[in-house]
């Protein structure tokens, strides 16, 4: 502090140092401070953004799956219409004629003219005569007492009503002609034609390729279920036993090594190796019946050992070794200890962890596609217990494929449904997870 | 007799066991448990182990040999006349064990009686008709060499069966015995018992190599046999893929370059788009984001990676492709043909990957010891350049090892690319087209109607072959460099 540089003359030049008064290079330090931040934000909305596209797309595509559109009629047949129409050459062709009649009195009764004969209706519903023919042969009870019918539309019938099919694109087909649309129509007012849940979509077997409308997942579901029941009947147990080995027992040795970089490199072999493993060995080389959900849960079981070991080992380290000491200290052996004290007190762990690799293995669709669950159409529920691990099946994931990958884009909507269903399914799992691990984790 | 019923007998001989080691051993400690060395539990136990892990070990190795041997003698009775041009040994095999399936079905519907199945003499008309009648699925017309081995397969493998189940019967009773002999006071059991578990559980951990090992052979075997029919040099170097089913050998280019250009092609893409967007989102939730944001936000993104790969499969085929194809398509920019494209599958991907990406950073970057970070900002640097200067070059080797893990992942991926990327083999830069990859063409190889010893469904196995040699390669140095960092601050 002299005063020698103020009796220099020139006025004090201030410096520009003021706390308060940023300069250029501390408010571009700050601007980019707040850019990085602005990018690390931007980058989570990005990834939400997605999860948020892809739910609403998941939605908005798949809720229509699990409504229909059906023709809601009321029919009668009397027991001397049945015994004729039993009697004629074309059996459900004679019901067809009498359910055209039905139609055609309730509009008329409603007061709407409109034109229509046998094609128009085959358009629109299919066969419906074999349906009615079925319901009249099972239950003659039913015979002079009005029943209600809700008879599934064609997938053109439903395209129409949802946009799909528009008036101005449609070009005159064996599926569908302009006339039929002004017959859609007066349906429609005539609350003939209406929207109903499709409980077939949940309960019911794939069709072929040539009905979308009948499609459903249930059979599919079935096949998921053995699945995972093969599945969760062989990683547990093994998964649990390996990792009390590797984590309890193993010496530090070349063996052990072995095993532990045999697991972390299953853990990142892409999924479709393991098909090709499944297709080599249990097909090939075993002769286990192909598309059986006995060789898909195998093979899934392979998958997943390795996540359930993974898990399983983390939660068997969380336990402290003063319980093990403890045991040990009152007389238990090593084996003793680690079954009725370490084991129990793991066990929340290990089911979380193998309900996350069960979730997983639910929805893994590459394997099953090499083991020949794809192109299998799943036309039924399995016969009994036994059968449903050895006949052929789908699974959920195979199914939305097969759907997805059907010509017939009145498939798609099933996939989507399809995949509705199916993240059902892992939410709970997931959710159950979430719920063990709350109420048992405990911290030490 | 059938396999669940053999293990249900042997299952029980072992509970009965279990508890006749009970009884018997209170009896030689004269009913009192201190005269005994070990629990009595660890006696039945003892009795048990004994009973039943032999005779099902035995039952096992039993199950694989048995139809090894039996295609062996069978394939021999096959005469070479016998296998038409168009077909091959494999093809007339499954046809012999078709027919005997279905024999069995017929025999069990009664359409046919036991007579007809087992006379070599049998008419192979009548036979066929029958087992059409009985719903099995016969291809066409039974011929009498076909016939002949399916009824000599049928005979050995009933009688297989039959001493396989008596072997193992008597082995579990064997068994039993051995291990009620030891059922006395003073036999140490828990040590027997206790050294019996371990081996169980040794042999649990062992599948792990077992898998491995399956993996290797059933690839390497498969591939070997494939590079005898087509040439190595052909597979690797070629630059044009067009398998052809309907000529048999010769006429089909199977190059792996243009599939390996896809598969590089799309993960590239698919490592574009989460590179970046998931690294940005592991820095500001390790660094910027408060507890609250962070554990909403971290989760849900975590969400990404759970759902199945299937529905962001469906998600490329009906959702991007249309919306990409309604932008760069023929209404929009030209530059776009149809919805499955490399840029489809490759945006569909990354986004898969951004959860692998951010995870897995956020994990290294919270690794980095707190101590950097106060040394920087002791020296008047900002959050921003904290971050770039110090944290990320510490965490770089962490970061490189979780983008390789997400790379092995992005090649591995199957039903994205399988749904989004087009189904044509080609050698190109532009990302608006169609290409193919590595695991797709796995996949149509496979699930055609080709026959296996072709080679256009062999050369599945050398892709799958080259797929595991780069993927596990991609693991093994991605491990090799997170392990290697992670000692640095340990």
């Amino acid at each position: 502090m002299s005063d020698a540089s103020l009796s220099s003359g020139a006025a004090p030049k201030p410096r520009g140092k003021s706390l308060l008064v940023q300069d250029a290079r501390t408010r571009k330090r700050n601007a980019a401070e707040k850019r990085f931040r602005a990018y690390g934000m931007t980058a989570i909305l990005i990834g939400l953004f997605f999860l948020v596209v892809l739910a609403v797309s998941i939605i908005r595509s798949g809720v229509p799956a699990f409504t229909q559109t059906v023709v809601d009629v009321d029919f009668t047949l009397t027991q001397e219409q049945f015994t004729a129409a039993e009697g004629e050459l074309f059996k459900t062709k004679a019901y067809e004629g009498l359910l055209i009649e039905q139609i055609r009195d309730t509009l008329e009764a409603r007061g709407l003219e409109v034109a229509f004969d046998a094609g128009a209706i085959e358009r629109l519903l299919g066969k419906p005569g074999g349906t009615l023919r079925e319901h009249y042969r099972a239950n003659e009870q039913d015979l002079g007492s009005p029943v209600n019918f809700k008879l599934a539309a064609a997938s053109r019938v439903d395209g129409y009503l949802t946009g799909r099919v528009t008036r101005e694109a449609l070009q005159d087909s064996r599926f569908m002609q302009a006339s039929d649309l002004d017959l859609i129509d007066a349906l429609v007012s005539a609350d003939i034609i209406t929207r109903a849940f499709n409980w077939n979509f949940i309960t019911g077997a794939d069709s072929g390729v040539d009905n979308p409308g009948g499609a459903g997942i249930g059979a599919s579901v079935i096949g998921s279920f053995f699945m995972m029941l093969v599945v969760l009947a062989l990683s547990l147990p093994i998964g649990v036993a390996a990792s009390i080995y590797l984590e309890e027992f193993a010496p530090q040795n070349r063996f052990t090594d072995l095993i532990e970089v045999n697991i972390s490199n299953l853990a990142a072999v892409p999924s479709i190796v393991f098909g090709i493993l499944g297709l080599a060995v249990f097909i090939q080389f075993m002769h286990l019946p192909q598309s059986a959900p006995l060789v898909g849960g195998l093979v899934l079981t392979l998958m997943t050992l390795p996540t359930i070991i993974i898990s399983t080992r983390a939660s068997l380290k969380s336990v402290p070794p003063s319980i093990r000491d403890a045991a040990l200290g009152v007389g238990a052996s090593k084996m003793q200890a680690v079954f009725h004290h370490v084991l129990p007190l793991a066990m929340p762990g290990i089911l979380t962890g193998t309900i996350i690799g069960l979730a997983q293995a639910l929805g893994e669709t590459a394997p099953l596609l090499l083991i020949g669950m794809v192109g299998f159409v799943a036309r039924g529920y399995p016969d009994g217990v036994l059968a449903g691990f050895t006949e052929p099946n789908s699974a959920m994931p195979a199914q939305i494929y097969t759907w997805a990958a059907r010509a017939d884009a009145s498939f798609y909507e099933k996939a989507w449904g399809g995949i509705i269903i199916l993240l059902i399914f892992l939410l709970t799992m997931n959710i159950i997870a979430i719920i063990l691990r709350r109420r048992f984790e405990r911290r030490w | 007799m059938p396999i669940l019923w053999l293990f249900l007998i042997v299952s029980g001989i072992a509970i009965a066991g279990y508890y006749l080691g009970l009884t018997r051993v209170m009896r030689s400690a004269g009913g009192d448990r201190r005269h005994m060395h070990s629990l009595p539990s660890y006696y039945g136990g003892n009795v048990a182990i004994k009973a039943a892990v032999p005779a099902l070990l035995l039952m096992l190795v039993w199950l694989l040999v048995q139809p090894m041997i039996v295609n062996n003698s069978v394939s021999a009775l096959i005469p070479d006349s016998a296998i038409a041009d168009s077909s091959s040994r494999g093809l007339v095999l499954s046809e012999v064990r078709r027919a005997a399936d279905g024999m069995d079905r017929a025999l069990a519907q009664g359409t046919m009686d036991a007579n007809m199945a087992n006379n070599p003499q049998a008419d192979p008309d009548e036979v066929t008709s029958r087992l059409q009648d009985a719903g099995a699925i016969v291809t066409s017309q039974i011929t009498q060499p076909v016939l002949n081995a399916a009824q000599s397969y049928r005979m050995q493998n009933q009688r297989g069966n039959q001493f396989m189940s008596g072997v193992v019967i008597v082995l579990a009773l064997l068994g039993a015995l051995w291990g009620l002999r030891g059922a006395q006071a003073d036999f140490r059991a828990r040590n027997v018992v206790e050294a019996a578990v371990k081996m169980l559980l040794i042999g649990a951990a062992s599948i792990a190599i077992l898998t491995t090992l399956g993996i290797v052979l059933s690839l390497v075997f498969n591939t070997i046999e494939f590079f005898r029919l087509y040439p190595a040099s052909d597979f690797f170097f070629g630059t044009n893929w067009a398998p052809s089913f309907s000529g048999r050998g010769g006429s089909s280019d199977l190059g792996v370059l243009p599939l390996l250009w896809g598969t590089f092609y799309i993960s590239l893409v698919a490592l574009a788009v989460a590179i970046p967007i998931g690294l940005f989102a592991a820095v500001y939730l390790s660094e910027y984001a408060s507890n609250s944001v962070r554990s909403v936000a971290k989760p849900l993104l975590e969400v990404l990676a759970g759902i199945p790969t299937i529905v962001y499969g469906l998600f490329a085929l009906l959702t991007v492709g249309p919306l990409l194809v309604s932008v760069f398509g023929r209404d929009g920019l030209g530059i776009m043909q149809a919805g499955t494209a490399v840029i489809t599958a490759g945006l569909v991907m990354g986004v898969m990957l951004i959860p692998f990406v951010s995870s897995l950073s956020d994990d290294i970057i919270n690794a980095v010891p707190q101590a950097m970070r106060d040394g920087s900002y002791g020296l008047g640097a900002t959050k921003s350049e904290t971050i770039r200067q110090v944290v990320l070059p510490a965490a770089l080797p962490g970061i490189v090892g979780a983008i390789l893990l997400a790379a092995s992942r992005a090649i591995g991926e199957t039903m994205i690319v399988v749904l989004g990327a087009g189904a044509a083999a080609r050698l190109s830069l532009n990302p608006f087209d169609a290409m193919t990859t590595v695991t797709a063409k796995i996949v149509s190889q496979l699930t055609g109607d080709a026959d296996f010893a072709s080679p256009e469904a062999l050369v599945a196995f050398a892709l799958g072959m080259t797929l595991f040699v780069i993927t596990l390669a991609l693991n093994v140095f991605a491990l090799y460099i997170v392990r290697k960092y992670r000692e640095q601050y340990d």
